[in-house]
C-alpha cells in the first residue's frame, strides 16, 4: 500500500526538546508521506504528544527541523502553519454554535462569506450533524463534539491532520464506529493524518504505518503488520499484543538462515536473517497463536519443553490458556476452535508439549 | 408539622432582624417627625431638601466618579491578570494567587494606613487621585478572582485550538476569552462599583478636604445626630443597590446558557 516515492509531507530532521532537563524527544528523524495514515503510538510519556504539538507548532523545538512540503516550518507559528489539531478534550469553543465553531478557521482566513457558509454546510452533511448546526458544543454528545472537533479542522482543508489521543474519551462502543469513520474520512479526503494514541489495538486497525516511540525515540516504524509479526527489538514485541519470550542458545549452523538453538534442553530448529554465533544467546519470541500445544501422559517423555496447563479462558473466538513450563516460566497460548471437534477444551493441570509453526518465530539478539 | 411550623418562624425571625434597620430607615425618610421617634405624618420634604443640599449631591456625585472610574480601571487590569494566570503554566502559580487573596482578606484599616505611608512618600497631595488609585487597588483582587474563577471552568486548550486555526493573540482575546469572561467581566464591575462606593475606611485615610465623598459626608452629619436627609439618601442608595443585584442576577441567567 505504501509506496517508497511518495512524496514525503513532513520531515522531522534531528528534532530535540527538552522540558526542565529532561529529554522529551531525542533527536527524532522521520518521514511522514503525502496521503498516509500514520499513527505514533508509545506508552505515556514517550514523548508522542509533543511530537504532535511541535509539528502543530504548539511547541518549539530545542534544535532540529520541521519541514512541511519541503519547506522549512521550524520558525514558522501555529497560526501560520498549514497544520490542523483535533485536540484530546476536543477543546470546541464553548460560546459558539457548531456551525460557528466550524467556520473559525475559515473566518481567520478571511474567505467570503458565501463560500464559508457553502464549505461549512459540506462538512455538516460529511460529519453528519447538518441538524445540529445552530446547537451549542454543550448541548451535544461526546461521539458528535468528536466529530464537531474534526470537521473544524478539516474543513480548512490542512495538508495535515493532527488527532491527539483523539478517540480515548469515547465509549468502547463508539470508538470503534469512530475509527472506521476517521479511515473512510481519511480516504474521502486524501489528507494526511497523524494520530496520537497509546491503544495498539486502534494504531493497528486504524493505520497505514505505525511509528512506535519510547523515552523520546522511534523504536520502530513499519505498517502494522510488519510491527506485530517483525518486531525488531524487545520493547515493541513487548508494547504490540502478547508475546512469549524463550531465551536460547545457539547450537549451530544449519544452513543459510537456519540454526539449531537450544531451548530450556530442547532443540528447535530456528530461522532468521541475522548471522549467529555458535553459544550466542538469542531471545525466541512468540505470539500466543503461534505456538502449538500437544497434550501428553503424566508419564510421557518429550523431545519437546513441556508443562502444565494452570489457567484457561474462554474467549469465544479463542481459547486462551496459561501454560507453566517444567522451567518455571509462564507462556500464553491462543487457540482457534475447531468446528469438527466440539469438546475442544484441556482441563487445568493437563500435561502438555509446546512447540509452534516452523519459521513463524522472531529472533532477537540479547541487547 | 409542628417542626416546620418552628423552622419557619426561625426564618421569618431571621428576616426580621435583618430587615426591620432598613425599613425603619425607609420609614423615617417618609416620617414628617425630625427625630423619628414617632410618627407625625407622610411627607417627601427631606428629599426635596436633599435635593436642595448641593453639598450632600456633590459628594453623592464625586462617589459616583470615583467608582465608576476606579472600577473600570481595576476590571481591566483585573481582567487582564485573569487571563494570564489562565493562559500561563508558570512555577509560583499558586503563590502568586494566593497573594491576591492576602490583599483582599486584609482589614481595610491596614490597607488604608499602607496607601497613606505610600502616597506621603511619593508626595502626592491627598484628593481625587489618591484616591482612585486606592479605589482601583482594593478591587484589583475581586476582578481577578472572579474573572479567573469563571475562565477555569473552561479547559485552556480552546486558547490553542484558536491558534491552531489561524488566530492572533489579539484575535484570541478578542473572539474566545472575552466572550467566555463577559458575565464575570460584568459582574466584578458591578461588585467594584459597590465596594467603591461604600468604602469608609480607606477613604478616610486617603483623600482631602478638596474632594469629599458620599460616605464620609454622611459620617460626617450623623455625627451631629442622623438628619431626615439622610435616611432619604440612605433609601435611594438601597434602591440603586437592589437593581444592582437584580441586575446581576439576570446576568448570571442569561449566562447559563454557556
Amino acid at each position: 500500500m505504501l509506496n517508497k516515492n511518495q512524496n514525503s509531507i513532513i520531515r522531522l530532521a534531528n528534532a530535540k526538546k527538552s522540558f526542565d532537563n529532561k529529554v522529551i524527544i531525542n533527536d527524532l528523524t522521520l518521514d511522514i508521506y503525502d496521503g498516509e495514515f500514520v499513527t505514533i503510538l508509545g506508552p505515556s510519556g514517550c514523548g508522542k504528544t509533543t511530537v504532535l504539538r511541535v509539528l502543530a507548532g504548539l511547541e518549539t523545538l530545542d534544535s532540529g527541523d520541521i519541514y512541511l512540503d519541503d519547506k522549512c516550518i521550524t520558525q514558522v507559528p501555529a497560526e501560520k502553519r498549514n497544520t490542523n489539531t483535533v485536540f484530546q478534550g476536543y477543546a470546541l469553543f464553548p460560546h459558539m454554535t457548531v456551525f460557528e465553531n466550524i467556520a473559525f478557521g475559515l473566518r481567520m482566513q478571511k474567505i467570503p462569506e458565501p463560500e464559508i457558509k457553502q464549505r461549512v454546510n459540506e462538512m455538516l452533511a460529511i460529519v453528519k450533524l447538518t441538524d445540529f448546526k445552530d446547537r451549542q458544543p454543550a448541548q451535544l454528545s461526546g461521539g458528535q463534539q468528536q466529530r464537531v472537533a474534526i470537521a473544524r479542522a478539516v474543513v480548512n482543508q490542512p495538508k495535515v491532520l493532527l488527532l491527539d489521543e483523539s478517540l480515548s474519551a469515547l465509549d468502547y462502543k463508539l470508538r470503534k464506529e469512530m475509527q472506521n469513520e476517521l479511515k473512510m474520512l481519511q480516504r474521502k479526503l486524501n489528507i494526511t493524518f497523524i494520530f496520537v494514541t497509546h491503544d495498539q489495538e486502534e494504531a493497528l486497525t486504524m493505520s497505514d504505518r505505525i511509528i512506535v516511540m519510547n523515552n523520546g525515540s522511534v523504536e520502530q516504524i513499519g505498517t502494522p503488520r510488519e510491527i506485530y509479526e517483525t518486531p525488531t527489538n524487545l520493547f515493541v514485541a513487548k508494547f504490540i499484543g502478547e508475546i512469549n519470550i524463550f531465551p536460547a542458545v545457539i547450537d549451530s549452523h544449519i544452513d543459510e538462515d537456519k540454526y539449531l538453538a537450544n531451548v530450556h534442553g530442547c532443540q528447535y530448529t530456528i530461522s532468521t536473517d541475522l548471522t549467529l554465533e555458535k553459544n550466542q544467546s538469542v531471545n525466541i519470541l512468540l505470539r500466543p497463536e503461534d505456538l502449538r500445544i500437544k497434550e501428553l501422559d503424566d508419564k510421557a517423555t518429550s523431545v519437546q519443553i513441556t508443562g502444565h496447563i494452570i489457567e484457561r479462558n474462554y474467549k469465544g473466538m479463542t481459547l486462551d490458556s496459561v501454560i507453566r513450563l517444567d522451567s518455571g516460566e509462564r507462556v500464553q497460548i491462543s487457540e482457534f476452535f475447531d468446528e469438527d471437534d466440539p469438546d475442544f477444551d484441556h482441563s487445568l493441570g493437563q500435561k502438555v508439549a509446546v512447540s509452534w509453526v516452523e519459521s513463524w518465530e522472531v529472533i532477537l539478539t540479547n541487547e | 408539622m409542628l417542626k416546620r411550623h418552628i423552622s419557619k418562624v426561625l426564618l421569618l425571625l431571621v428576616y426580621i432582624y435583618l430587615y426591620t434597620p432598613i425599613f425603619i430607615l425607609i420609614g423615617n425618610s417618609f416620617n414628617a417627625s425630625k427625630y423619628g421617634l414617632k410618627w407625625n405624618g407622610f411627607t417627601t420634604k427631606w428629599y426635596e431638601l436633599l435635593w436642595n443640599n448641593d453639598t450632600l449631591l456633590q459628594a453623592a456625585f464625586n462617589s459616583i466618579t470615583i467608582a465608576v472610574f476606579a472600577s473600570s480601571i481595576a476590571v481591566a487590569i483585573g481582567t487582564l491578570g485573569a487571563v494570564a494566570l489562565f493562559k500561563h503554566q508558570f512555577k509560583g502559580k499558586k503563590f502568586i494567587s494566593g497573594l491576591l487573596f492576602v490583599v483582599m482578606m486584609s482589614p481595610d484599616i491596614v490597607m488604608a494606613i499602607s496607601l497613606l505611608a505610600l502616597f506621603i512618600i511619593l508626595g502626592l497631595e491627598l484628593g481625587f487621585v489618591t484616591l482612585l488609585i486606592s479605589h482601583i487597588t482594593f478591587c484589583i483582587p475581586f476582578v481577578v478572582i472572579t474573572v479567573y474563577s469563571r475562565l477555569s471552568n473552561f479547559d485552556n486548550a480552546i486558547l490553542e485550538a484558536g491558534k491552531d486555526l489561524g488566530a492572533t493573540e489579539a484575535t484570541i482575546f478578542k473572539r474566545i476569552i472575552l466572550p467566555i469572561a463577559k458575565p464575570a467581566i460584568i459582574a466584578s464591575w458591578l461588585l467594584s462599583f459597590t465596594l467603591s462606593l461604600d468604602d469608609v475606611i480607606v477613604s478616610s485615610f486617603v483623600t482631602g478636604p478638596s474632594f469629599e465623598v458620599l460616605p464620609l459626608k454622611i459620617y460626617s452629619m450623623v455625627k451631629v445626630g442622623v438628619s431626615p436627609e439622610v435616611n432619604a439618601l440612605a433609601t435611594m442608595m438601597i434602591l440603586i443597590s437592589i437593581s444592582f443585584v437584580i441586575a446581576a442576577a439576570l446576568i448570571n441567567k442569561s449566562d447559563k446558557s454557556v
